[in-house]
């Protein structure tokens, strides 16, 4: 049988007395899109660093694609990858420069086939020869987009992926996201607060407040449960701690 | 879903220290600054003590008796220095370019890491240099190649020595942020006073040249001389330089690797930069 993308169990981060993420548990099937969805100091980079290795949790357990993060971490490593408009790429190296270095840490075969191919897919091709740190907030966006496909990862997680780009950019992206996906089967795991985008993409939703999860579910159904309209009515309605039309209790 | 061989992950990848040398040798090529300031310092060290030895030779006749002590003493140190600051430079460029996130969930290990910057510190030292070393030749008629096979011992016990404190030095920067890189260029000159890099560690007060033999800079120093003044090759003390240096050495990897795996446990690659 083939085990989920991620199981988390009972995991919990302590920085001193401050309980960062409070004793969580949750399962992401493989081939699914997953938003952690929360307000700021929620939990969810907290989590989502837990879940890439460079966070160790205070207690608790993850497994991801199969492997325990805790204790073999670099077998799965080669297999996720990751983006964040908050991580930069080096300012000085050209994108064609960027890319070929990471594509030799991930071990992709024939870097350079490879790079062509995602400059055409995010249509970066004018932009190869140019260093990373003249690159306008969209077009880095997309460089470290491209960075996070290079190894065709089985799981993806992107930490706020459209933060910063347009509409019509942060749409195309979706777009490519949801391509990769049908294209590969790939997992993805997003952690953000763009509302649409979480209704676009994906399959669950998790909602944390406060380190915990305080529910989750399809977006379909989290509508339901709480009778509202929006994904941002239920979330305002969680955030605010108010009770949904439907009953619902956060 | 994508074939599992191609992910397969290999205990040490020379192609991830491949990768990570390649970043900087990028970064060194697209930068003429960067190259300028790796042989500014030596050959202003170089310049300034060669006509110090030219005057010294004709008021010492311990300089006479060695012309070139103090240009061999230089470009040794310079080895030390130059070695640190390689390997402390390649950690603070991540930092500066807050590049570390993305390092540290890609499939990069820290040996990998650390192997990258002890190759990347060799990189920048022969490109800082070797050309000043070759310019003393012409300018001061004095080759630090006279040394002969002794030098390569000196050279590479100088380079483990530099590495060792640049690694420590990485060590401090990682847990404790930007703030401490200005340690990159100062903490190795705490070293200098006690490894009689211009005088014999004799003239040192004796509490001073007890703490003096457990450098293994002072072993190689002495052992400069020795070879410079015709007293042979001394093989003891570039043994002990060698056991030192290994300690060291094998201290200093230990300390980075304890380091990386704290800043995993308070989350310091979450909010690395400037």
């Amino acid at each position: 049988m083939i085990p989920p993308a991620i199981e988390v169990t009972h995991l919990v981060k302590r920085y001193g007395d401050v309980v960062a993420v409070n004793d969580i548990s949750f399962t992401v099937a493989r081939g699914t899109t997953v938003a952690l969805l929360g307000g700021n100091g929620a939990g969810k980079t907290t989590t989502l660093s837990m879940l890439l290795g460079i966070l160790l949790p205070s207690s608790g357990q993850i497994r991801v694609l199969g492997e325990n993060m805790l204790t073999h971490r670099h077998r799965v490593l080669p297999k996720v990858n990751f983006s964040s408009p908050y991580v930069d790429l080096p300012h000085r190296l050209t994108v064609r420069e960027n890319l070929t270095v990471y594509a030799h840490l991930y071990a992709v075969p024939h870097p350079k086939k490879r790079i062509a191919l995602l400059a055409e897919m995010f249509d970066l091709a004018p932009l190869l020869s140019r260093p990373a740190g003249s690159l306008s907030a969209g077009q880095k966006t997309r460089v470290a987009l491209a960075k996070a496909l290079l190894n065709e990862p089985e799981l993806l997680m992107l930490d706020e992926p459209t933060a910063s780009l347009d509409p019509d950019t942060a749409d195309w992206v979706r777009g490519m996201f949801q391509d990769f996906q049908r294209r590969t089967g790939a997992t993805l795991l997003l952690a953000s607060h763009n509302m649409t985008e979480v209704e676009r993409l994906c399959d669950d939703v998790l909602v944390m407040k406060n380190g915990t999860i305080v529910d989750k579910g399809s977006p379909r159904a989290l509508l339901a449960r709480y009778d509202r309209p929006t994904l941002e009515d239920v979330f305002l309605d969680i955030a605010r701690d108010r009770r949904g039309k439907g009953g619902a209790i956060p | 879903m994508s074939d599992p061989s191609r992910h397969a992950a290999p205990l040490f990848s020379w192609r991830r220290v491949y990768a990570m040398v390649l970043r900087h040798v990028y970064l060194m090529r697209g930068s003429w600054t960067r190259i300028a300031e790796a042989i500014y310092w030596p050959l202003i060290n170089v310049v300034v003590w060669g006509f110090i030895s030219q005057f010294m030779a004709g008021h010492s006749d311990w300089v006479a008796r060695a012309s070139g002590v103090f240009l061999g003493a230089i470009m040794l140190w310079d080895v030390m220095f130059r070695g640190n600051l390689g390997v402390a430079l390649s950690f603070l460029e991540e930092m500066w370019s807050r590049n570390l996130g993305h390092l540290s969930v890609s499939p990069l290990r820290p040996l990998e890491l650390v192997t990258s910057m002890l190759c990347m510190s060799l990189i920048r030292l022969l490109v800082g240099m070797g050309p000043v070393a070759l310019l003393t030749i012409p300018l001061y008629h004095y080759s630090i190649f006279s040394l002969g096979l002794p030098l390569l011992a000196f050279f590479i016990n100088l380079l483990v020595t530099g590495w060792s404190v640049g690694l420590a030095v990485s060590a401090m920067v990682l847990r404790y942020g930007l703030g401490a890189e200005s340690l990159a260029w100062v903490l190795i000159f705490a070293l200098a006073p006690l490894c009689g890099i211009y005088y014999p560690i004799s003239v040192l007060p004796e509490w001073l040249q007890n703490i003096a033999w457990y450098l293994p800079p002072s072993h190689v120093f002495e052992g400069m001389r020795s070879v410079m003044f015709g007293q042979g090759f001394p093989l003891n003390e570039l043994l002990t330089a060698i056991a030192l240096n290994v300690i060291g050495l094998t201290a200093a990897i230990l300390l980075f690797l304890r380091v990386y795996h704290v800043a995993r446990v308070k989350g310091l690659f979450l909010g690395m930069g400037e």
